[in-house]
């Protein structure tokens, strides 16, 4: 046997579910999962890396669409997977679709912004895709597969 | 069948059918369009994200 330093895996996990706080702990109502949210935004808008928090600015606007979007189904939780001593994978997927359901959107919308709406709008990641326009139609969203490569969080040692 | 459209609810047959798909390594997504006399009356996409292209395939985290 040997040691091997490493971020430990099952650490990786527990931050997604605010197990562990180095800073200033942020006031929670309850011990349930979040409620996040996802937020379309228009080609010509900047949400990105440096994006902190929801904001209206940029989002989509049009017939059947509210702002800041719709609520993103948790239905599974966050999964922590060692692959070797040294590395493992924490990840976390919704377990369905966006749907924005009888929608009118003209202007082309090319992002989506995951958020957290239990937690002052605070962001969590930009996902982006071809433009789209949607006329009296519905845009779904599907997830990717909630693996270890796939997930579409990952927190990853290497 | 029945579409909605700008118009309210329409036959298809009444209505001209474009549809296409992209596939690349961030997605799959697939767009039906109905048009009625050169009007663009509705218009669908379901986008399904192969992997979250923002991480670029690598690590949000990393320690080495």
């Amino acid at each position: 046997m040997a040691n091997s330093q490493s971020m430990c895996t099952s650490f990786m996990g527990e931050l997604l579910t605010a197990t562990h706080n180095f800073g200033t702990a942020p006031v929670r109502a309850a011990s349930t999962a979040d409620t996040f949210r996802g937020a379309l935004y228009l080609a010509s808008a900047t949400v990105n890396a440096s994006t902190t928090v929801y904001s209206s600015t940029g989002e989509v606007t049009g017939a059947g669409y509210s702002a800041g979007g719709v609520v993103v189904t948790n239905g599974t939780a966050p999964i922590a997977t060692n692959s070797s001593a040294t590395a493992g994978v924490a990840y976390w997927t919704p377990s369905a679709s966006l749907t924005y359901t009888s929608v009118t959107l003209t202007t082309a919308f090319d992002a989506v912004l995951i958020y957290n709406a239990s937690q002052s709008n605070k962001a969590v990641s930009v996902h982006t895709f071809g433009s789209q326009t949607i006329t009296a139609g519905t845009f779904t969203l599907t997830m990717p597969a909630n693996t270890t490569s796939t997930a579409l969080l990952r927190l990853a040692t290497t | 069948m029945i579409v909605t459209t700008t118009k309210g609810e329409m036959d298809d047959s009444l209505l001209e059918y474009r549809s296409g798909e992209v596939d690349n390594d961030n997605e799959f997504t697939k767009w039906t369009e109905y048009w009625l006399d050169g009007e663009l009356v509705h218009r669908s996409a379901h986008v399904t994200l192969k992997k979250p292209a923002v991480f670029g395939g690598g690590e949000t985290a990393s320690f080495a």
